[in-house]
Parts: structure tokens; C-alpha cells; sequence
């Protein structure tokens, strides 16, 4: 991707994620993260009520980072990053992350993304910003 | 206001958590490459950490018996708020150089702020901490903003 194809509106490529136990086994291991609502589905059910096992929140935060650094492709950096968790998902969902381009500045090389996972009912579960520099070679 | 933040709980607002220094390995950014379903061959490898690799370094390793019976450890930089249920919660991050494989990072995280707010179904606390990574030579690899939502 180059600055000079770069234009307000366009759309990121999506990507669908399917997350199963095993890969939120190894992220929550790889985090030291313990949290039962993760892995213990008797515990996530009937003590806190949730449907499923919980989707932790920050992976989906770095699924929105994959969407732009895929895009951005090795021409650019990723210079700010923001996004909240605002719905919980489960394990047996399919969750769709994608992103649009709402500014672009030339001069400086700067584009701002609005970036969400979304989930099969179409909610943003997890919107975000990020805002990247493309190389202008200046 | 419902005057839930009390002035001794207020005055924790710039509390700092020890220093905290960690290596970042190949081989676990490798694993947290894999567990995120990275695509880029820089992270697979491990030659560089995706960005949002930093939450896993400094997540605190701790012992089993300071785990509560849900399994979360507890924050010690964190005072007692009067709620207790965590709502969403979100990230602000500015990059500032990326993290290479086997360099060394040192966390500095500070408790910002704390304040509330009336949501639809009654009050909300929130808090923000600052986490500023730095590299061995002190240069600004990225600054971290949490808020989180609790009621």
C-alpha cells in the first residue's frame, strides 16, 4: 500500500476469526492470564452467567492492529492505537474485523482508520482508531 | 454527583507501581504471535512484536495463592473502589519504535486518574493507568492508556 492510493472512504481488507479454545488457551497462557470466564465453562455459565467462554478482550484489540498492519503492508507504521471493548463474545462465534479510511493527510503522511470487530448479529463489539504514517520518503 | 470517590480514595490518583523490567524473547513473541493468529512473517519468526504484544510482557506473573478463587490476580497499584464489577474497559496506545526480539523494556506505570460518572442504570467509577515502556537506552518505545469501567 502506498500513500498515493490512499483515499478517504476506502475500505481495510476483512478477515474472519474464528476463535476456538486452543488459541484462547494459548493467548490467555501466553498472558499468565488465569481468568476462569476463559477456560472453565461450568464456572463462565452458572456463576457469571455468560452463555459461553468469554473472548478475551485485549485479543480482539489486536486483531484491529492485524487489519491495519496487513493493509499498511511494511510501507508505514502504526503510530497511535485506541479501541474499547464494549460487547463480550464467545467461543463458537465468527467475528469480522475491518476498517475504513477517514482522513488522509499528504503533507505529513498521516491517514486516520476507524477500525471494528464485529460479530454475526452485525454489532461493533469492539470499535477502534488507529492512526498511521506512511513512509513519503522526506 | 453521588460523591462515591471519597478524598482518601481521590488522593491514590498518581500512585506509581514499582518499576518493573522484562526481556522479550523470540520465543515469546513467537508464542503470542501464533496465539493472536499473526499473519506477518516478522512476528511469527519473531524478529519483532505485534503491537499489542506489550499487554502480555507486562501482565503480572504471579503466584497461585495470590490468585482470587475466579483466577485474576490483583492489582497492587489498584485501591478498594466502592464498585466492584468491571464493565468494558479500552486502550490508547502511542508508538514510538517497535519492540525487536531480545531487547529489554522497562514498565513505569502510574494510576492517572479516577473519577465518576452516572450511567443509565446508576453510577460509574472509572480509572485510568499509564504504562511508559521504555528501551535499555531510556528512549519512549510506547505509552499505554487503560480506562476501566466499573459498576
Amino acid at each position: 500500500m502506498s500513500l498515493v492510493d490512499v483515499s478517504v472512504g476506502q475500505t481495510l481488507p476483512e478477515r474472519e476469526y474464528t476463535p476456538d479454545n486452543i488459541q484462547l488457551f494459548f493467548y490467555n497462557a501466553v498472558l499468565w492470564n488465569a481468568h476462569r470466564i476463559h477456560y472453565d465453562l461450568p464456572y463462565a455459565t452458572d456463576v457469571e452467567g455468560y452463555p459461553g467462554l468469554v473472548i478475551a478482550g485485549p485479543l480482539l484489540g489486536d486483531w484491529l492492529t492485524q487489519c491495519v498492519l496487513e493493509w499498511l503492508d511494511a510501507d508505514g507504521a502504526l503510530v497511535r492505537f485506541e479501541y474499547s471493548n464494549r460487547l463480550a463474545s464467545y467461543i463458537g462465534e465468527t467475528l469480522t474485523v475491518g476498517g475504513s479510511v477517514t482522513a488522509v493527510d499528504t503533507a505529513t503522511g498521516e491517514v486516520e482508520l476507524d477500525l471494528a470487530v464485529r460479530n454475526e448479529a452485525e454489532e461493533i463489539i469492539t470499535p477502534g482508531t488507529a492512526r498511521v504514517r506512511f513512509d513519503t520518503g522526506r | 454527583m453521588s460523591g462515591l470517590l471519597s478524598e482518601e480514595l481521590l488522593a491514590n490518583i498518581g500512585r506509581q507501581a514499582p518499576p518493573r523490567t522484562e526481556l522479550a524473547t523470540r520465543r515469546d513473541i513467537r508464542k503470542y504471535s501464533i496465539a493472536t493468529g499473526q499473519r506477518l512473517r516478522k512476528f511469527l519468526e519473531g524478529d519483532e512484536a505485534p503491537p499489542m504484544y506489550h499487554v502480555a510482557l507486562f501482565w503480572d506473573v504471579v503466584e497461585l495463592d495470590q490468585l482470587s478463587p475466579d483466577g485474576v490476580s490483583i492489582d497492587a497499584l489498584l485501591p478498594k473502589f466502592p464498585l466492584e464489577r468491571a464493565m468494558a474497559g479500552g486502550l490508547k496506545i502511542d508508538y514510538h519504535q517497535p519492540i525487536l526480539a531480545e531487547s529489554w523494556l522497562t514498565a513505569h506505570r502510574t494510576l492517572s486518574d479516577i473519577y465518576e460518572k452516572e450511567g443509565r442504570s446508576g453510577p460509574l467509577i472509572f480509572y485510568e493507568v499509564v504504562m511508559e515502556v521504555v528501551g535499555e537506552d531510556g528512549r519512549a518505545v510506547l505509552t499505554e492508556k487503560t480506562t476501566r469501567i466499573l459498576r
